[in-house]
């Protein structure tokens, strides 16, 4: 159930965030989530992208330096309380989160988050277990 | 004055007889108590029992900054551990510095070539010096403090640093001399502005400044800033530290004490004497050391070196201020600094070799400033922000662990760092000196 999102390290250089844009977007690969985590002289984009696989080699050959993470996509209600409630969740089974984000599209009529957990699989049994719905891959191309 | 006239104003005839002398005993010594150098004769088949005048030196082998490296940490030592009486370190090539041991004799050995150089500066006895230099495992302060003492100045040691004690002091008790590096003197002219002191009315009349390379230029900056004349010292701790040569007050060239540090210099690509005034690398032999002689020492410093009698009296050669290095070296706030410690330090952390490049900067009146440049590869690339910080602050540790200095360290994107096709360029060097 877990995701692969795509990590990218790029300087904080005028152009680099548009260049790597362009770069996925002239092959065709679509941008499902994004973020940057910035400092004052880096910041690390994570994408969650339609072709990983493609996108990673893609990234290689052009010298940018990548890597893969694991991300659990989860469905959030759309509706005031609804992060507040999974992260009660969480929260009370001691499950830590490095950080997270929002997708692009909604997932059916739930808004759809990326979370980054310490420990993905414990994270998806407690959610599961709470009811709360894991976007699968094959499922996010269709987001 | 001129310290040790016997010396420092012989002639011609008489110093190739004292230094023919100096070497024939030398080399003989070192062959029975030196394990290295009795191998190294050996297997370059200089026969030292046939070097019986200084002009036979040339079929004497040389010694390099690898030998002292590898030697490390007392296999170049020629006396026995239990003699040495003093131990300094300088910058080695890799993780390990280079170390050099003095015997009593050899201390005083330094006193006196740093006496030569204080009265060569100016300095007369009864004078008050303050030294700025580091004291410690550097070589800048006790070497200055021996010379200091020997010639009979008052001393305040103050080490460097604390810019602001250093002003009070001066103002207070009204030091006659100042020793540290150029770029600090002129570091200090900020800071007494914003104290509200004047610099052209210190105390200072002169200054004897080194360990790091300046220009005449700057020369000018500080005599018009401070009032003070400012002179040249040279030295590096494997010959002794400070006091191998020192400009006298005509400015003309650096008078190198030739009776004990005999000077050669060789032409880069023969590896012959260079020809007259032609500039070249300098190689220095140590006549009289005991705890750590060397023989032919290759500085990898850049000269030129001028026999003519100086107009101060003095016969001592003088060579020029230096004009390059053979080697990728750099100075740093004084500190000898090479490109290969910081591949090094990086091999450690992440058992790859990252490329990496060294930014040196001076911004007008500060002190230098090193960034150091690492390509982020996939090795060492992590998703996580925090993981990446503290890459660059472990970094930051190691380099002034073995480096001794503060560096910035930069990650960059793989292939930033621009290739050459021969060597790769370490370093960027910005500063105007």
């Amino acid at each position: 159930m877990k995701i692969k999102q795509l990590s990218v390290f790029l300087e904080n250089r005028s152009g680099r965030l548009y260049e790597l844009c362009e770069l996925l977007g002239r092959n065709k690969i679509n941008i499902k989530a994004l973020t940057i985590a910035e400092s004052p002289e880096f910041g690390i984009v994570r994408l969650v992208v339609d072709k990983i696989e493609k996108a990673i080699e893609l990234l290689k050959a052009n010298s940018f330096t990548a890597n893969i993470t694991d991300i659990v996509a989860v469905e959030v209600g759309d509706q005031p309380g609804g992060l507040a409630g999974i992260l009660k969740v969480l929260n009370g089974a001691g499950v830590n989160i490095e950080y997270m984000y929002g997708f692009v599209e909604k997932s059916k009529d739930k808004a759809l988050m990326v979370f980054r957990f310490e420990d993905p699989d414990r994270a998806i049994e407690v959610l599961q277990k709470n009811g709360f719905g894991i976007v699968g891959s094959k499922d996010i191309a269709g987001v | 004055m001129i310290f040790n006239e016997k010396f420092e104003c012989m002639g011609e005839a008489e110093m190739k007889k004292l230094q023919s002398e100096r070497l024939s005993k030398l080399v003989s010594r070192l062959d029975s108590s030196s394990p290295f150098y009795k191998k190294r004769f050996a297997d370059t088949k200089a026969a030292p029992g046939k070097i019986k005048s200084i002009e036979d030196i040339k079929k004497l082998p040389f010694t390099t900054k690898e030998d002292l490296r590898d030697a490390y940490p007392f296999n170049l030592f020629s006396s026995p551990l239990k003699s040495i009486s003093e131990i300094h370190v300088s910058s080695g090539t890799t993780g390990n510095p280079t170390v050099v041991g003095y015997t009593k004799n050899d201390i005083k050995l330094w006193g006196e070539v740093m006496a030569r150089s204080l009265a060569c500066a100016g300095a007369v006895p009864g004078d008050m010096i303050q030294i700025a230099y580091g004291y410690g495992l550097f070589t800048g302060g006790l070497g200055f403090h021996y010379g200091a003492q020997e010639l009979g100045l008052t001393i305040i040691p103050c080490s460097s640093g604390q810019s602001k004690r250093q002003l009070k002091l001066m103002t207070d008790f009204k030091p006659r001399i100042l020793a540290c590096t150029p770029s600090y003197c002129l570091y200090l002219a900020e800071d007494a502005k914003e104290l509200g002191l004047d610099p052209k009315n210190s105390s200072w009349e002169i200054g004897s400044f080194g360990a790091e390379p300046w220009s005449d230029a700057m020369r000018c900056e500080i005599e018009k800033t401070w009032g003070m004349s400012a002179t040249d010292v040279y030295g590096l701790s494997e010959i002794t530290g400070p006091g191998v040569a020192h400009e006298c007050h005509l400015k003309y060239g650096l008078h190198i004490h030739s009776d004990v540090f005999f000077p050669e210099i060789i032409n880069l690509k023969t590896g012959e004497e260079a020809g007259p005034g032609e500039p070249g690398e300098l190689v220095v032999t140590t006549l009289t050391k005991e705890g750590i002689p060397l023989i032919r020492y290759r500085t990898r410093d850049i000269v030129s070196i001028d026999y003519e009698k100086c107009a101060c009296g003095r016969t001592s050669p003088r060579i020029s201020k230096i004009r390059g290095r053979t080697d990728d070296m750099i100075i740093v706030r004084g500190i000898n600094v090479f490109p290969s410690q910081i591949e090094h330090v990086l091999l450690n952390i992440e058992g790859t070799k990252p490329h990496y490049q060294l930014i040196v900067d001076r911004k007008e009146r500060e002190l230098d400033e090193l960034e150091v440049l690492v390509e982020v590869e996939e090795k060492i690339f992590s998703d996580e922000m925090s993981k990446l910080k503290q890459l660059e602050e472990h970094i930051r540790d190691e380099i002034a662990s073995v480096l001794g200095i503060c560096a910035k360290v930069r990650l960059v994107e793989p292939k930033s760092i621009e290739r050459s096709e021969g060597k790769a360029k370490r370093v960027v060097d910005k500063r105007k000196l």
